[in-house]
C-alpha cells in the first residue's frame, strides 16, 4: 500500500491535471493496482467528484466517464445490445461483484496493463480515448503511447454497426487471464485484439469482406474455414510470450482456439442480428 | 482531513490521516465483522457496503467515503439474522472465517437479485474466497435457503 501526505478530490480536471505534473503526486482510478506497490505519494490526486462515473448514450456514441466502474460496463442495457452481451462476458470473471464496483474504465485504460480483459475489448471496437490535454485518439494509437501525466477524461466507443464476441481462458476462476481475445467485425474488416500475451493487448486487423455474405448451405461450413484461417492468421502474427501463467507456445495454441471461437460466434450474433 | 460519513445509521464526523483504508477505519471503530483477509483485493473477506452497493474496504480510501452511507455487518444485524442462522442449521461453512464477508456479498445478491439460479449465485460470489469449503456447502445451503424463502420461510 502508498503512503500519502495528502488527499485531493479535484473540483476541475485542470487542476487534477496541474496536480498531476509532479512526479511526486498520483493519480487514483479505483486503486485497485495501485495499492498493491509500496510508494510514498505527496498528495493523490481523486477525479471521483467530478461526474464522470457515467455512461451516456448518444445516437452515435457510448461515452464512458473515467471512473464509470467495470460493474457498470457490466449491467450496461445499451452497451451490451450494441455487443451481444460481449461487453459484459469481458469484465464477469475478474474476481469479483466488489472489485468490480471499485475498479474504474479510466484506471484499466490509462494503465494499459497487460492482463487487461476490458482494454483487449475496447481494442476491438471503433473506441477513442479522449485525453485532457491530448484530445480525442484513437484508442489502438493511444494503447502503444508510453505512459505520460495527461489525465484520461472518458473513453468513447462509436456506434459502428459490427458484430463482437469475447473469449478468455483462466487457469482458475477469477484469476488473471492466461490469454484473451476479442473479435469484432465492422467496416468489412475483422479486428482481432488479443489481450495477455502477456504483454499489453495487441490488434491485428484483417480485410474480409466476402464472409459474412457469401454464405452457402451447399459447401462444408464456410464460416468455420475462415474462423480458422483468421485464428491461425492470428497465431502467426501476434507475438506472445512466457509468464508463470503459461508458456509462449501454450498461448499460440490458445490464440487458435479461442480466435477461432470468437470469430464464430461473432458470426453467430451476426447472423441473429441479421435475423431479428 | 476531516471524514463525515454515516457508518451503519451514526453519523461520524472525525480527523484521519489522508492515507487511511477504509477497513482500518471501521476496525477502529469496532466494526470487527471486516477483516483484512489476503491483502490483495481478492478473498471478500473486507466487503462492506457504499451506499448500498458491496465494495472492498481493503482497497478503499476511507477519505472517499466522504458524505457516503457505510454499512457493515454489525449495522445488518436484522436482515442477516435469518440468513446465518439457516447457514448454521446447514452446517455449510467449516471454519466461519470468510463468513461476514461471505453474508455481506450474499446480501448484496439477494437485494439485486431475489431469485438467482445456481450461475448468478456462483458468478455474484465468485470474488468470496473460503479456502475450507470447497463452497459446496455454501452452494447447498444458499440453494436451501433460496427455496426455503420461497416456501414462506419462517411466516
Amino acid at each position: 500500500m502508498f503512503t500519502c501526505k495528502e488527499y485531493r478530490k479535484v473540483e476541475t480536471l485542470e487542476e487534477a491535471w496541474q496536480l498531476n505534473q509532479k512526479k511526486s503526486n498520483l493519480l487514483i482510478g479505483g486503486m485497485l493496482w495501485v495499492k498493491m506497490g509500496h510508494r510514498n505519494v505527496r498528495t493523490v490526486i481523486d477525479l471521483s467528484g467530478l461526474g464522470l462515473n457515467e455512461i451516456e448514450e448518444t445516437e452515435q456514441e457510448f461515452r464512458i466517464g473515467c471512473m464509470t466502474t467495470l460493474r457498470q460496463l457490466e449491467q450496461h442495457e445499451g452497451l451490451n445490445r450494441y455487443t451481444n452481451g460481449a461487453i459484459r462476458e469481458s469484465v464477469c470473471h475478474i474476481v469479483g461483484v466488489q472489485f468490480r464496483n471499485g475498479a474504474t474504465v479510466g484506471g484499466s485504460v490509462f494503465g494499459r496493463f497487460g492482463f487487461s480483459d476490458i482494454l483487449t475489448m475496447l481494442l476491438a471496437m471503433d473506441s477513442y480515448v479522449e485525453l485532457y490535454k491530448g484530445g480525442c485518439i484513437p484508442l489502438n494509437e493511444f494503447v502503444n503511447r508510453s505512459r505520460d501525466r495527461d489525465v484520461l477524461v472518458r473513453v468513447i466507443i462509436r456506434k459502428t454497426p459490427a458484430t463482437f464476441a469475447y473469449q478468455s481462458a483462466r487457469n482458475t476462476r477469477t484469476d488473471f487471464p492466461t490469454l484473451a481475445a476479442a473479435v469484432s467485425c465492422y467496416n468489412d474488416t475483422w479486428h482481432i485484439s488479443v489481450g495477455a500475451r502477456p504483454g499489453r493487448a495487441m490488434l491485428l486487423t484483417v480485410k474480409e469482406p466476402a464472409l459474412l455474405h457469401e454464405r452457402n448451405p451447399e459447401t462444408i461450413k464456410p464460416e468455420e474455414r475462415f474462423a480458422k484461417y483468421l485464428s491461425e492468421y492470428a497465431a502467426e502474427h501476434i507475438s506472445v510470450g512466457t509468464n508463470l501463467r503459461g508458456s509462449a507456445a501454450y498461448r499460440r495454441q490458445l490464440i487458435k482456439v479461442l480466435v477461432k471461437r470468437a470469430c464464430l460466434e461473432a458470426d453467430r450474433n451476426q447472423i441473429r442480428k441479421q435475423n431479428s | 482531513m476531516q471524514l463525515t460519513l454515516h457508518l451503519n445509521g451514526i453519523p461520524i464526523c472525525e480527523e484521519i490521516a489522508p492515507d487511511t483504508l477504509l477497513l482500518d477505519f471501521l476496525r477502529a471503530h469496532g466494526c470487527k465483522s471486516v477483516k483484512r483477509g489476503c491483502e490483495t483485493s481478492n478473498c471478500g473477506l473486507c466487503t462492506v457496503f457504499l451506499d448500498g452497493r458491496p465494495i472492498l474496504s481493503c482497497s478503499f480510501l476511507a477519505a472517499r467515503a466522504d458524505g457516503h452511507a457505510v454499512t457493515t455487518l454489525e449495522g445488518l444485524q436484522e436482515e442477516a439474522k435469518e440468513f446465518t442462522a439457516f447457514i448454521a442449521d446447514q452446517g455449510a461453512e467449516q471454519c466461519g472465517f470468510c463468513n461476514p464477508g461471505f453474508v455481506m456479498n450474499a446480501l448484496a445478491l439477494f437485494r439485486e437479485n431475489s431469485d438467482p439460479d445456481e450461475t448468478e449465485i456462483k458468478e455474484y460470489l465468485a470474488g468470496n474466497l473460503c479456502r475450507c469449503s470447497g463452497y459446496e456447502g455454501q452452494l447447498r445451503g444458499i440453494k436451501n435457503f433460496l427455496e426455503w424463502k420461497k416456501r414462506g420461510g419462517a411466516s
